[in-house]
C-alpha cells in the first residue's frame, strides 16, 4: 500500500456527487416529514426511495462503467482536514443491498399499514418513515464514509433510529428491549470513539487512506484497534455479546425486524472489515513480524466468536417456540460466518485479502443473509398478522392458508442452509473451500455444522406449515396477496444471487489494489 | 501555581466521578455529575479549549443535569434495585476497567513527539473561510458534514424521544411545570431570560471570531426557554405545532440547502463561493441556533402528556 | 515519555481514570439511571483525551489543534441526544411497569418464556 503515489489520494470522480445524494436524499426526506401532516409522510418515503434506488443503481453502473471507485471530497478541502467519500465493488454492493431492502421493507410497511387504516395516521405508523429514512442515510454514510468520526456520527445515528424502531408499538417488554439495545449500543460507539481519539493522538488523522499508509506507533494502535473492534462487536451481537439482540429484533414491528435484522447489524460488521483490512498496519514496515502476528491474532479471535455465535445461537435457535424469536436467534448463527471469514481471506505478499476466495464468500453471505433474512421476517409478520400469534406449535398447517409465505420461508432457508441453488449456497461453498484448502479444518466442521443446524430449524417450520393438524388452523383476517408477494420477491432475489457465482469476483475489487496473482485459492 | 491549580481539578473530577459511581442514592449522584460537569468545564479552560469549555458547562453540565435531576424525580418511588451484582462480577468487571485505564495511560504517556497536529493545515486554510476562529472553521467549513449529520441525530432523538408518547397523546405537548412551582424559580424565569437572550446573540455573534457559536448561543436559549416553561410562565407547545415543527428544521434545512447550492455555486457540495463564505456562514449559524435551543428544550421536555388540542 | 506536570498529559491521564470509572459504572450498577450517569461519566473521559491530543497539536498560532476540539463539541451534543434518548424511555418504562430497572437477562434464551 506505501507504492502508492504522492498526489492526493482522494480526487473528485466523475460519478462522485452520487455518494453524496446517497446520504443527503434520506436525510432531506428525515426533515420533510416532521413538516407534513402525518397522511403525507408516506409518499415523501416512496418519492425518495425512488430517487434513492435510483442512485445506488447509478453507482453500480458507474463503478462498473468505469472500473474504478467514485470518490467525492467534500467542500472541496482534502482530507485529513476535510472529509472524503468513496465507494469502491465492496461499498457499491453494500449500497445496491441496502436500497433493495430498504425499498422492500417500506413496500411491505404500507401493504401492513393499509391492513389498519384507523392507525395509518397514527403514531406508530407515522414514526417508521423518519426512522426507516435515517437508517438508510446512516447506512449509506458507513458504506462510503472515509473518515473515523464521520463514521462514528453514521454509527450513532444508526443508534438513534434503529433503538425507536424496537419499541414502536410501546410495550414494556419491548421498551426494556429497546433500553437494553441502547446500552449495548452506546457502549459500542463510545469504545469505538474512544480507539478513534487514540488514532488521531498518534497519527494526527482519520481518514483511512492516511491510517493506512503510516506505520509505527504499533502498541497504541493495538490498544485504539482493540477497543474499537469490542465496541463494534458489541454492536454487531457476536457471541458471547448478542444477548440484546434476540428480544430487540423479534419484539419490534415486522418491517422493522426485516431492516434490523438485514442491514442495521451489517453496519459494525462493515467497519470491523475496513479497520482489519485497512486499518490494522500491514506486513511491511521494521516492525513487520510483530504486527503480522497481531493481525493474524485478532483475525483468529475473530473466528473463535464466530463460531461460537454459529454453534450456539443455531442450537438457540433450534429450542425457540416462537418464530420471530427463532429468526431472530438464526440471525446471530449468520453473522457468525462473516467473521469466521477473517483467518480464511488472510492476505499474503502475492495475494491480497480481496483476491481470496473467502473475501468474495463472505461479501455473498452478507447480501444473501441480507435478502434472506428480510424475507424471512416478513413472511413471519405476515404470519402474526394472519393468526395473531407467532407460537410455532400452534401454526400447524399454515402453508395452506398462506401458502406464499411459506414458500418465501422455505427458499430464505435455503440461502440459511447453504443448500443450491441459493447466494448462501455459494457462500458457504466458498468458505468451505477457503476453509480446507487453507487448512482450517475445524473452521471447515464448523461451517457444515452449522448448515446442518439451519436445516433443522427451518425444516422444522417448513413442517409446520405443511403439516395436517387436529383442528383447523383458521386465519383471523385475510392477508393480501401484495404482502406476502414482497417476502417471494426478496427470497427469491437471496436464491438469485446464487446464479451470478462468478461476477462478483471482478466487481468486489473495483477501486482496491490490483490483485497481482489472480484467483487461486 | 498553575500546576497545582490542575492537581487539585483532576482531583476533584475523579473524586466526584468515584461519588457518582458509589452513592447511595441516585439523587446524590446527579448533583455530583452536576458538579462535575462545572469542574469539567474548567478543565476545558486549563486546556485552552474555551469553545468546549463552554459546550461542556452549558450541555455537560447544565441541561444534562437538569434532564437527569427530573428524571430521578419522576422515578424517585420505584423499589430499589433488590439485585445488586454478584462479587465475582464486579471482581471482573474491575479487573477489565483497570486494564482499560491502564492501556490508555500508556499510550497516553507514550503519544509521540512532536505530536501530529492538522493546526498548520486549519491555519492555512482559514483565509479562504474568512473566519478567525478555527473551531468554527472546522464545524461549518472544512468538516461541516459531520456536523450536518450531527444536526440529523439531535432531530432524529427528538423523533425518537416524541414517539413513546402514548398514542392518544401523541402530537400534544409535554409538561414541565411541577405541581407547585417555587417562588425563586418563578423570580429568575421572569429576570433571567432578557440577559440570557443577550449573552446567547452575542456568543452567535462573536462565535465567528473568537470563542462560542452556535452550540453555545443555542444551549443558552433553550436553558431561558425551559426555565419560563418549568415555572410555568409559558406552557410547553403541542409538539405537532406546525411553528414549532418549522423552528426544528430551519438550521439543518437551511444547511442543506447552501450544501446544494454548492453543486451550482461552487463546485461541490458544502463547498462555500471564494469571498462569501463567512456571511454565508453566518447566516447558516443563525438558523442552527434557533433550530439547536428548539430541540434541546424539546428533548429536555420529553414525550407528550396532554392531548393534543383542536 | 511525556513529562506528568505538563496539563496535556495530566487531564489525559484523568481522561483514562474517568473512562475506568464510567465503564465500571455501567457495566456494574444494576439501576438504569445511574448507568446512564456512567455513561456521561465514560463520555467526558474520552472527550479529556481528545483535549489531551487537541493541546499537545498546539501551532501555528493556536493554543491547540482544532480539529479534535471541534470533534469534542459534536461528540457532546451527541452525546447528550443519547442521554435525553435514553432517560426518556426509563421514564416510559417506568410508568409502564413501576421498575427502572432492566429485569436479569436470562429469561428471553428459555423457550417457551415469553408470552
Amino acid at each position: 500500500m506505501s507504492a502508492l503515489a504522492n498526489a492526493p489520494f482522494y480526487v473528485t470522480t466523475s460519478g462522485g456527487y452520487l455518494l453524496v445524494l446517497a446520504i443527503i436524499l434520506p436525510a432531506v426526506a428525515v426533515l420533510a416529514m416532521l413538516l407534513v401532516p402525518p397522511r403525507h409522510v408516506a409518499r415523501i418515503a416512496f418519492a425518495v426511495m425512488a430517487a434513492g434506488l435510483a442512485v445506488a443503481l447509478v453507482i453500480v453502473a458507474e463503478l462498473v462503467g468505469t472500473g474504478m471507485a467514485l470518490a467525492y471530497v467534500v467542500g472541496g478541502w482534502q482530507p485529513p482536514l476535510g472529509l472524503a467519500l468513496r465507494a469502491d465493488g465492496l461499498s457499491a454492493a453494500m449500497l445496491a443491498m441496502t436500497a433493495v431492502v430498504i425499498c422492500a421493507t417500506g413496500l411491505f410497511a404500507r401493504f401492513h399499514q393499509c391492513l389498519e387504516p384507523e392507525t395509518q395516521d397514527g403514531r406508530a405508523a407515522t414514526t417508521f418513515w423518519p426512522l426507516l429514512m435515517a437508517i438508510w442515510s446512516a447506512l449509506n454514510a458507513i458504506f462510503v464514509g472515509e473518515d473515523l468520526f464521520t463514521l462514528y456520527v453514521a454509527l450513532e445515528l444508526l443508534t438513534f433510529a434503529a433503538v425507536p424502531l424496537v419499541c414502536l408499538d410501546g410495550r414494556a417488554e419491548t421498551i426494556a428491549a429497546a433500553l437494553r439495545y441502547l446500552m449495548f449500543a452506546l457502549l459500542g460507539s463510545l469504545l469505538y470513539l474512544l480507539g478513534a481519539a487514540l488514532l488521531y493522538g498518534v497519527f494526527g488523522a482519520l481518514d483511512i487512506h492516511s491510517l493506512s499508509r503510516l506505520d509505527g506507533g504499533a502498541p497504541a494502535v493495538t490498544v485504539a484497534l482493540g477497543l474499537m473492534i469490542a465496541g463494534l462487536l458489541a454492536k454487531a451481537a457476536l457471541f458471547p455479546l448478542h444477548l440484546w439482540l434476540p428480544p430487540a429484533h423479534a419484539g419490534a414491528p415486522a418491517a422493522a425486524s426485516a431492516v434490523l435484522s438485514a442491514l442495521v447489524i451489517k453496519a459494525p460488521v462493515f467497519l470491523i472489515l475496513r479497520l482489519v483490512l485497512d486499518v490494522a498496519p500491514s506486513s511491511a514496515g521494521p516492525l513487520a513480524g510483530q504486527i503480522f502476528i497481531g493481525q493474524i491474532l485478532i483475525g483468529q479471535i475473530l473466528a473463535v466468536l464466530g463460531a461460537s455465535s454459529i454453534l450456539f445461537c443455531s442450537v438457540m435457535a433450534f429450542r425457540q417456540q416462537r418464530l420471530k424469536l427463532m429468526i431472530a436467534y438464526s440471525t446471530v448463527a449468520q453473522i457468525g460466518y462473516l467473521f469466521i471469514v477473517f483467518p480464511l481471506a488472510a492476505g499474503t505478499e502475492t495475494l491480497p485479502a480481496w483476491g481470496t476466495i473467502a473475501w468474495t464468500g463472505g461479501a455473498l453471505q452478507l447480501v444473501s443473509h441480507a435478502l434472506a433474512k428480510a424475507a424471512m421476517f416478513m413472511a413471519a409478520g405476515a404470519v402474526a398478522e394472519a393468526f395473531g400469534h407467532d407460537r410455532i406449535s400452534d401454526l400447524g398447517g399454515f402453508g395452506r392458508i398462506l401458502p406464499i409465505s411459506a414458500l418465501a420461508f422455505g427458499l430464505a432457508g435455503l440461502s440459511l442452509m447453504g443448500l443450491p441453488p441459493s447466494g448462501g449456497f455459494i457462500a458457504k461453498c466458498l468458505l468451505l473451500t477457503a476453509a480446507v484448502t487453507g487448512g482450517h479444518p475445524w473452521l471447515a466442521a464448523t461451517i457444515l455444522a452449522g448448515g446442518l443446524l439451519a436445516g433443522g430449524y427451518v425444516f422444522r417450520i417448513v413442517d409446520r406449515a405443511l403439516a395436517t393438524p387436529a383442528v383447523e388452523l383458521v386465519a383471523r383476517r385475510p392477508i393480501p396477496r401484495r404482502l406476502e408477494a414482497v417476502a417471494l420477491v426478496l427470497a427469491l432475489a437471496a436464491v438469485g444471487v446464487g446464479f451470478v457465482p462468478l461476477q462478483p469476483f471482478g466487481f468486489l475489487q473495483l477501486g482496491r489494489p490490483a490483485v497481482s496473482a489472480m484467483v487461486a485459492p | 501555581m498553575n500546576a497545582l491549580l490542575d492537581v487539585v481539578l483532576v482531583a476533584g473530577l475523579l473524586a466526584l466521578a468515584l461519588h457518582v459511581a458509589r452513592a447511595r442514592d441516585d439523587q446524590g449522584a446527579i448533583v455530583g455529575f452536576i458538579a462535575f460537569g462545572f469542574l469539567l468545564g474548567l478543565g476545558w479552560v486549563r486546556l485552552a479549549s474555551i469553545d468546549v469549555a463552554l459546550t461542556e458547562a452549558a450541555i455537560g453540565g447544565g441541561v444534562t443535569g437538569l434532564l437527569l435531576l427530573r428524571v430521578e424525580a419522576h422515578t424517585r418511588d420505584s423499589s430499589a434495585p433488590d439485585r445488586t451484582a454478584r462479587p465475582i462480577t464486579i471482581a471482573a468487571a474491575a479487573v477489565l476497567c483497570i486494564a482499560v485505564t491502564a492501556g490508555l495511560a500508556f499510550v497516553i504517556l507514550n503519544l509521540p513527539s512532536p505530536p501530529p497536529t492538522q493546526a498548520p493545515a486549519a491555519a492555512a486554510a482559514l483565509d479562504a473561510t474568512g473566519l478567525e476562529n478555527p473551531v468554527t472553521a472546522v464545524l461549518l467549513a472544512y468538516r461541516a458534514l459531520d456536523t450536518l449529520l450531527e444536526k440529523v441525530v439531535l432531530i432524529l432523538a427528538l423523533v425518537g424521544v416524541w414517539s413513546l408518547a402514548p398514542d392518544h397523546l401523541w402530537g400534544g405537548a409535554p409538561e414541565l411545570r411541577p405541581a407547585v412551582v417555587p417562588e425563586p424559580l418563578s423570580y429568575l424565569a421572569r429576570v433571567l431570560p432578557p440577559f440570557g437572550v443577550l449573552i446567547a446573540v452575542y456568543m452567535f455573534w462573536v462565535g465567528a471570531d473568537a470563542p462560542g457559536g452556535t452550540f453555545q448561543a443555542g444551549t443558552i436559549l433553550a436553558a431561558m426557554w425551559l426555565l419560563v416553561m418549568l415555572a410555568g410562565l409559558r406552557a410547553a407547545p403541542d409538539t405537532r405545532r406546525v411553528t414549532l415543527r418549522l423552528l426544528l428544521i430551519v438550521g439543518p434545512a437551511v444547511f442543506l440547502a447552501v450544501g446544494f447550492l454548492g453543486f451550482a455555486m461552487a463546485g461541490g457540495f458544502l463547498a462555500y463561493p471564494a469571498g462569501a463564505a463567512k456571511p454565508i456562514i453566518l447566516g447558516i449559524e443563525a438558523a442552527l441556533t434557533l433550530s439547536i435551543a428548539v430541540t434541546l428544550g424539546m428533548l429536555v421536555s420529553g414525550p407528550s402528556k396532554r392531548a393534543p388540542t383542536s | 515519555m511525556s513529562s506528568i506536570s505538563n496539563p496535556a498529559t495530566l487531564f489525559g491521564l484523568c481522561g483514562a481514570a474517568l473512562v475506568g470509572i464510567g465503564l465500571f459504572t455501567v457495566i456494574v450498577h444494576p439501576g438504569l439511571l445511574r448507568r446512564i450517569v456512567g455513561f456521561n461519566i465514560l463520555g467526558a473521559g474520552i472527550f479529556l483525551i481528545f483535549g489531551a491530543v487537541a493541546r499537545r497539536g498546539a501551532g501555528a498560532g493556536f493554543e491547540g489543534d482544532p480539529v479534535p476540539q471541534a470533534m469534542v463539541i459534536t461528540g457532546i451534543v451527541v452525546a447528550f441526544s443519547a442521554t435525553a434518548l435514553a432517560v426518556a424511555m426509563l421514564q416510559r418504562l417506568f410508568d409502564l411497569t413501576g421498575r427502572a430497572t432492566l429485569e436479569p437477562p436470562a429469561p428471553e434464551g428459555r423457550p417457551g418464556s415469553e408470552t
